[in-house]
Parts: C-alpha cells; structure tokens; sequence
C-alpha cells in the first residue's frame, strides 16, 4: 500500500488539470460523477427546505405559515426536484457513474461524451426547473394529473413538464450508457457470473430508464400540447380521457420506484459483503431478482388507480401483480440477512446506513402490500399512509443507501477518509430522525388524515409535532455530512488503496484512480465477494 | 481536455477515429451500434405513448376516426410514402458505397436522401396547411362542419373528431420533427463524406445514420395505414 507521501504525488483524475474549463469539458466518468454529485447535492437541499416549510406549516391544525396556494407549490415543487432532480439520478450518476467502468476493469464509460451531454441535459432541465420555480412554481402535484395540469391550474406547468422531459433525456442517456458499458467493456476474465451486485443492480435500472422515460417524455409532451394548443388527448372537455394520462404517467412512474431503489440494493450488497466479511448468501438469487424487480416492475403501475375508477377486474390483476413484485424485494431481503449470520460483523458508517436500509426498506415494502390490497387500499388513498409508505422506500432505502455508499467509496473518490465517529453519529440521528418524522404518518393516515391539505383538525396535532420535530432532526443528519465530508477534503486522514480491504476491481486501483482507472487492463479470475482470499486490514475505523 | 490529450498521444498507434478507452476498432463498432439499437428501442417507446391513445380513442371513436381518416389526402399520402421507402433504398446504398470507398457515389446517395427527405417535409406542410384551411386544426377555430354534412350517417361528435385530429397533428408532428433532425444529421453525414471522412475501415456514422432514417421511416410506414386508411370503402 502506498504511503501518505507517495500517493499524494501520484498523477489522478483530480489532480492531473485543474482549472474550471479541464471540469466543464471534461469527459472523465469520474469527473462528470462529481459534477453530479455537486448538482444534485445544491437540488437536494432546495427540496429538503421545501419539506422543512411543509412541516413548520404542519406544525399547528391552522393554516398560518403560507397561503393554502403556496402549500400547493410547495407540496408540488419538493415533489418534482426530489424525485426528478435528485433521486432519480442520485446513485446512478454520481456512484454509478464513478464506479461501473471502475468495477468492470474498464478505462471509461463507452460513450464518454454522451455522459458529459447527460449532465449538460440534467443541468438544462435543472435550470428551466428553477425558472419555473421563481417565477411563481407550480400547483398540480408532482403527478401533473390532468385536467388540473391542462384546463385548469394557472401556474408554470408548461415549464416544469418541459424541464422534467429534458432531464428525462438525461436519465435515458446514463441508462443507455451503462448497459453498453456492462454489455461491451467488461475486462477479460469478468463473466457476468461474477460482476459486482452493484453492476447487476444498475443493469436492471438501467433497462427502466431506457424502456420507461420516453413514455413519460411523450406524455408530458402531450400535456403541454394539450395546454398551449388544446390538442385534446386528457381533458374531457376536448373528448379525452384523464385515465390515460394516469395510465401512461404510472407505467413510467411506477417503474421509476426501481430506478431510485435498485441501485441503493446494490449498494446495500456491496456493504454487507465488506462488513460481513463474508460472499453475498445467494449471489445469484441476489443478481437475478434485480431483473425481476425490474420486469415485474413495469406491470404493475395501475395500483396507482384503485379508486380512480378503472375496472374491478383489472384492479384485481393489478393487485395480484404487485404482491408478486414483492417476492424479488424479500428475496433480496432475506438473502441480505442471511449474509450477516455468522459473518464477522463491524460496524462502521456504511454499514449502519446499509442495516438502516434494510430495516426501513422492509417496512416501506410490507406497506406497499397494504396498499396494493383492494380494500384496505380505499380506506387509505390519498392519506398520510401513502405519504410514509413512499418516504421509507424513497427516504429510508434510497437515500440511506446513497448515504452507505458515499461513505464506503468516498476515501476511493477522494482519498481521504472521512471522520469515522461522526459519520456514525450522523448514521444515527438520521435513523432517529428518519423515524420521528415519517413513523407518526403511518398513524396519521390510518386516521384518515388526507395529504396535500395544508390544515387538519386539532386532534391530529400530536402526532404532527412529533413529525415536524423529526424533520428537524433528520435536517441535522443530513447537514452532519455535508460538513464533515468537506472537512475531509482537507483534514481527513489519506488513505491507501483498500482502505475497507474490500472485494472488487475498483479498490486495486489507487485512491484517487488515475485518469484511465488501470494503469494495465486488469485480468479477473476470482469470483465475486472472494472475501476468504482477502486479508482484514488492521485500520482505526474499523475498531468497535 | 485530458483525455484529448492522451489520445493525440496514443494516436501513432492506432487510426484517428479510434477512441482511446477501446481495445479495438470492432469493439469501437460494437460498442456504438448497440448504443444506437437501444436509443431506438426508447424511441419505439416514446412513440408506444401516442400509439396507446391511438388504439384507445379509435376503439371507442370508431366513426369520428374512420371520418377524420377519410378527410386526409390519400394521394399525398401515398406519395410521401413511396418518396420515404425511396429515401431509405438511398440510405442503404449508401452504406453500402462507402464500405466500398466509393466516395462521390456516396455523396450523391447523401444527398439524393436529403432531396426525398426535404420532399417529403414539403408534402407534409402542404397536407397540414389543407387541415388548417379546412378548420381540421383542434382549438378555438376547431369545426368539423363539413364532416358532419358530408357523413350524416356516421353522427359523428365533434369532441372525438377532435381527438383524432390531435392525435393525427401531434404523431405526424412528432415524426416531422424526427425528419428534420434527420436532415440534419444527413447534412453532417454528406459534409464529411465530401471530405472523404468514410471509407472502407470506417463507415459507422453512415451505418447510425442508416439505422435512425430507416427507423424514421418505418415510423412513418405504421402511420400512414393508422391514419389514413382506417376505413376507406364506399358508405351506405
Ligand atoms: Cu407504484
């Protein structure tokens, strides 16, 4: 392992140019995975102070914070930038795009300039999104469901619906770039029996961004024809139908749960592995269950229309459907669990956020089968249940898995460590915020509290305190980080480069890689997760 | 720009147009023509969405659809469609031509797809401007006046005659729009043919560029019978 000196000197993709043009032109995978990091931290950030006014005007039964008109923009634009603009192309983009090529001994995405037009695409849409922001937002819900979004809502719908296609082009152009990846540069020796899960995981990804973003581009298409030239194609008024526009927003929309939850599992199985100690139980149960999440995710979006008046029958297929797309998920699950039995167990940051995801993701999942019953699906549509169904998926698994990953490939990214105990610390105000917010809703919508109302009668206050207060909480876990990993920029300790002793092709590079990741294409003839072969390093942060 | 720099480095040992993160030049080719398969795989989708609307508003707007379908020129239809096929024979020559280093063969084929591509862009407007002389264009001047007079036995209902007609403007919108992208793309393609940019070891941009007008094309062969010719035969 090279030391502290040595490595510091050492040509990298970081240091081999410097200077804002060698970043905005720059068509290294790496590069380009921390222009998105930046981008989508500065999105996150603006929707997560969304969601902190949302919970401050939820703090009392009275509507006092905001006008009921602003709430409704306000609902709706922390909807649309987190789900377009920061989950969506959160691990993909930034992690996925750092570590595929890197995984699969490769010197690069296949189609470098096509990733680099990826970002300039995401920026583009980014930026309409914001205009349409300032200008005065939008009210429709981040579901855009007509008639609302054509006839009737008097805000910037035209705008934001182009800015989510323009991104949208962005997330096919990735998809597209990492199934060529996978398919044409893998290393001599690397059969697909032995990539990473992570790899596998952002396959099937991959697939329902290409299959499932254009139907979204062209519906929203419409719905901006249907806005400014009265095409009619959803307004009944022209003779449309708004159960198409649900139908076709879903089928993407749906699928997209996957494109934000499937890359977090690979993560999650990167980490066990590593802090277990121990191959993936199941590797290729684990594998293939990515791709039938991904299948099985693109027939099941109706459970969306329960109530919205779409035939008994085809709900009850629909139903059916959805309760199968759960086998997958709890394949992974109890395949995750068996890894941990008898492994030797530490638990550094990844990790916590890695069992974090597990525990929530679990109960984000067995929610979804309460909503995908028929009957217990009428009682609780449209209330806060749904609200905290979706945020343990999409808060609980995905972001807690783009937090365990982070970690785990930040000394990789940058090659520094950052500081181990706050890290955990960070892990654990997060799970406790995490909980304090979104646990109560559970309750809250059994109640029968709707969501998107800005008041609520008095009895349900309690249980809102609770949740505006776990918001600040969870806000403090996530600015932890932020802090502290830019105070490892400079500070934090160097690291080699394997400083988890880790399995797989992107810790044999050093840290940070070089601009072409390998200096020799590396030739693979081990398995995957060979964590018997591979000694445990003796490092401070791996101490109990 | 760092890895342009290595590249220039690296060029001595392998032709120009080889990118430095490839292997080899067939891997290059691979690599790129899966990338173009798949982009038009999300294009199939992308089109999937107006052709869902299409097979459901016809279904239950049968007449309003069969009226409308009549209403377009059948004639210009045809020959727009027969110009396409034409333009795609061009395009296959052309590959063809430069794998065999036949440069201004190519360029002529280039440019002989751009004249039957621009023909058929010039076809279409004139269709479009009949539908907005005839008011067939939905919104506020939106009348199917003469439909209803000419098919009385049809009862057909303006707002799903409507529908038709947006379905009609927004998928022959649409593949316009992928025309003129096209053109474009053939323009570049033509430029550096005339350069003598393609030849027998290097033909893939001409063999994409195949490959999107042919699927344009075909886009086009779906439309016109869904559009045109849904129900043509003589009424009682
Ligand atoms: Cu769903």
């Amino acid at each position: 392992m090279a030391t502290a000196a040595v490595s510091a000197e050492r040509e990298n993709y970081l240091n081999k140019e410097y200077g804002i043009r060698s970043w905005l032109l720059t068509t290294d995978h790496k590069r380009i995975a921390l222009l998105y990091l930046v981008s989508i931290t500065f999105f996150f950030f603006i929707g997560g102070f969304m969601a902190l006014l949302i919970r401050l005007e939820l703090l009392t039964p009275a509507g006092d914070l905001v006008l009921a008109d602003t709430y409704n923009k306000l609902f709706t634009m922390h909807g649309q930038i987190m789900v377009f603009f920061f989950l969506i192309p959160s691990i993909p983009a930034t992690l996925g795009n750092f570590l595929i090529p890197m995984m699969i001994g490769a010197k690069d995405l296949a189609l470098p300039r096509i990733n680099l037009l990826s970002w300039y695409l995401y920026i583009a849409g980014g930026a309409l999104m914001l205009y349409a922001m300032v200008e005065g937002g939008v009210d429709t819900g981040w579901t855009f469901y007509t008639p609302l979004s054509t006839a009737f809502s008097n805000t910037h719908v035209v705008e934001a619906g182009l800015a989510i296609f323009i991104a949208g082009f962005s997330s096919i152009l990735t998809g597209l770039n990492f199934v060529v990846t996978v398919h044409r540069m893998r290393a001599p020796g690397l059969t697909w029996s032995r990539l990473p899960l992570f790899v596998w995981a952002h396959y099937a990804t991959s697939v329902i961004q290409l299959l499932g973003t254009p139907v979204i581009a062209i519906t929203l298409v419409l719905v901006v024809l249907e806005r400014t030239l009265h095409l009619g194609i959803f307004d009944p008024n022209l003779g449309g139908d708004p159960l198409l526009f649900q139908h076709l927003f879903w089928f993407y929309s749906h699928p997209a749960v996957y494109i934000m939850i499937l890359p977090a599992m690979g993560v999650v199985s990167e980490v066990l592995a590593c802090f277990s100690r121990k191959r993936i139980f199941g590797y290729g149960a684990v594998a293939l269950s990515s791709i039938g999440i991904a299948v099985i995710g693109f027939i099941v979006w109706a459970h969306h229309m329960f109530v919205a008046g779409i035939s008994l029958y085809s709900a009850l297929v629909f139903s059916i459907l959805t309760y199968l797309v759960g086998v997958p998920s709890a394949i992974k699950v109890f395949n995750w669990t068996a890894t941990l039995y008898k492994g030797s167990i530490s638990f550094a940051t990844p990790m916590l956020y890695a069992l974090g995801f597990i525990g929530l993701f679990t109960i984000g999942g067995l929610t979804g089968l309460f909503l995908a019953s028929l009957g217990l699906d009428v009682h609780v549509t449209d209330t806060y249940f749904v609200i905290a169904h979706f945020h343990y998926i999409m808060v609980g698994g995905a972001v807690m898995g783009y937090m365990a990953g982070l970690h785990f490939w930040w000394p990789k990214i940058t090659g520094r460590m950052y500081p181990e105990w706050w890290g955990r610390l960070a892990a654990l105000i997060v799970f406790i915020g995490f909980n304090l917010t979104f646990f109560p809703q559970f309750i809250l919508g059994y109640m029968g509290m709707p969501r998107r109302y800005w008041q609520y009668p008095p009895e349900f206050q309690i249980l809102n305190v609770m949740s505006t207060a776990g918001s600040t909480i969870l806000a403090v876990g996530y600015l932890l980080p932020m802090v502290y990993f830019m105070w490892s920029l400079r500070y934090g300790k160097v690291v080699g480069d394997n400083p988890w002793g880790a399995a797989g092709l992107e810790w044999k590079t050093s840290s940070p890689p070089p601009t072409f990741n390998f200096d020799e294409t590396p030739e693979v003839t081990w398995e995957a997760y060979n964590y018997d072969q591979i000694p445990v390093p003796k490092e401070a942060w791996l101490e109990q | 720009m760092s890895n342009s720099a290595v590249q220039t480095e690296s060029h001595e040992s392998h032709g120009p147009e080889l990118l430095h993160h490839f292997v080899s030049a067939e891997q290059q080719r691979n690599t790129v023509s899966l990338a173009m398969w798949l982009f038009l795989a999300t294009e199939v989708m992308f089109f999937g969405g107006m052709f869902c609307a299409y097979l459901i508003y016809r279904t239950w707007y049968y007449a309003e659809f069969a009226a409308g379908s009549r209403s377009l020129n059948i004639w210009l239809g045809t020959v727009n469609t027969v110009v396409l096929i034409g333009s795609s024979l061009t395009v296959a020559l052309g590959v063809r031509a430069a794998q065999m280093g036949k440069r201004k063969l190519l360029v002529v084929l280039l440019l002989l797809t751009l004249v039957l591509g621009l023909t058929f862009l010039g076809v279409k407007a004139i269709e479009w401007h009949d539908k907005y002389v005839e008011h067939h264009i939905p919104g506020a001047s939106f009348s199917v006046a003469d439909l209803v007079r000419e098919y009385p036995q049809l009862h057909i209902d303006q707002r799903h005659a409507q529908i038709f007609f947006s379905l009609y403007f927004a998928m022959t919108g649409m593949h316009a729009l992928h025309m003129v992208i096209g053109v474009g793309l053939f323009l570049y393609l033509t430029y550096h043919a005339w350069k003598g940019t393609y030849g027998p070891k290097y033909y893939t941009p001409i063999e994409l560029g195949g490959l999107y007008w042919h699927f344009v094309d075909i886009i086009w062969i779906y439309l016109f019978p869904l559009l045109y010719l849904i129900d043509r035969k003589p009424l009682k």
